[in-house]
């Protein structure tokens, strides 16, 4: 199973990401912004970072790299694809996954473990979670508050596109509460067909108990490979 | 629509008179939609109260970018410039500001 790992200037995860592929059981593969064609891979993951040092806006224009053309048009046709941080803003101003991440309510950077609800355990990339689960990984981010119209809001409710959420705060936990301000609490949201999946907070970080709060984040590398075998 | 003459920028690369000979200033405003919360606006408006300014009621920030064109811009191709890469439609609002003449 070969998951492609986009690297853009400005990118700071691509080589953890890759690293969660391995220990998954997937055989990373890493794609260059620049290329035009995604190398045959089964999906792709868009890593965190500072694209293009968030000039403009965050992810306003890695959306616009030659690759993103391969990897929107291949969205379309049922490739999964996971934004994390960084590359869910990419996802966002590419047009795949809907709503818009704006600075943090707070205006600080916010950088600690966080507890999340898993709302959607059957995207491609979530079937290793149970829904309701709660799961901890680390969040890190200045400009990661969820927006939308609050119509959008009430649609994408509606339609059960919420695929994590901040897990409210929880007295002496240290790891709930909303990091960022954002919209109904929303961590993360998925597309129409569930194979595309964008979420602020890192999975790629808790993989390992050496490194990561918790190995919670290995779940969505593992279901992509169920996925890519299902479709 | 909002029209500004051109020549307001003078020097760098610009002549006399403020642009080059057959070149065109364009610019475009970016401002959060009135519904989403601006935080740094916010800031802004914090410090100017501490300051004294209480006469202040609200900040709201965006960008300002200038494009210099060649020849006579063309109005179609510049607001598809504004509304799908220098602002986001689904948090921010544009306003083109064209050359009179």
């Amino acid at each position: 199973m070969r998951i492609g790992v986009i690297t853009f200037p400005g990118s700071l995860d691509d080589v953890d990401a890759a690293r969660a592929v391995r220990l998954a059981g997937g055989e990373p593969v890493a794609l260059w912004h620049a290329d035009d064609d995604l190398s045959g891979v089964d999906a792709v993951v868009l890593p965190g970072g500072f694209s293009y040092g968030d000039y403009l806006r965050a992810g306003a224009i890695a959306a616009r790299a030659p690759l993103m053309r391969s990897v929107v048009d291949r969205a379309h046709a049922g490739l999964p694809v996971l934004g994390i941080c960084n590359g869910f803003q990419v996802l966002c101003e590419a047009g795949l996954l809907p709503g818009a991440l704006t600075r943090n309510s707070h205006l600080h950077f916010r950088n600690r473990d966080q507890g999340l609800t898993v709302e959607r355990a059957d995207t491609a990339w979530t079937t290793s979670f149970t829904q309701g689960q709660q799961i901890v990984v680390p969040v890190k981010n200045g400009e990661g508050r969820y927006v939308a119209a609050d119509a959008d809001l009430d649609r994408l409710e509606g339609e059960g596109r919420v695929v994590v959420r901040y897990v409210s705060t929880t007295p002496g936990s240290g790891v709930g509460g909303n990091p960022n301000g954002s919209s109904r609490d929303i961590a993360g949201v998925t597309s129409a067909d569930g194979r595309v999946v964008g979420l602020m907070p890192h999975p790629e970080h808790a993989v390992e108990a050496l490194t990561g709060p918790s190995e919670d984040g290995l779940g969505f590398f593992t279901s992509v490979l169920t996925a890519v075998v299902a479709a | 629509m909002h029209r500004r003459s051109t020549g307001q920028c003078g020097g760098g690369r610009s002549s006399g008179a403020g642009t080059l000979v057959g070149v065109s200033q364009v610019v475009v405003d970016v401002v959060l939609k009135p519904e989403i919360s601006d935080p740094q606006g916010q800031a802004v408006l914090g410090a100017l109260g501490r300051l004294g300014h209480t006469g202040v009621r609200s900040v709201r920030q965006g960008k300002h970018f200038v494009l210099e064109v060649d020849g006579d811009p063309d109005v179609a191709e510049l607001r598809q410039i504004a509304e799908t890469l220098l602002a986001n439609p689904v948090i921010e609002d544009v306003e083109l500001h064209l050359p009179t003449d």
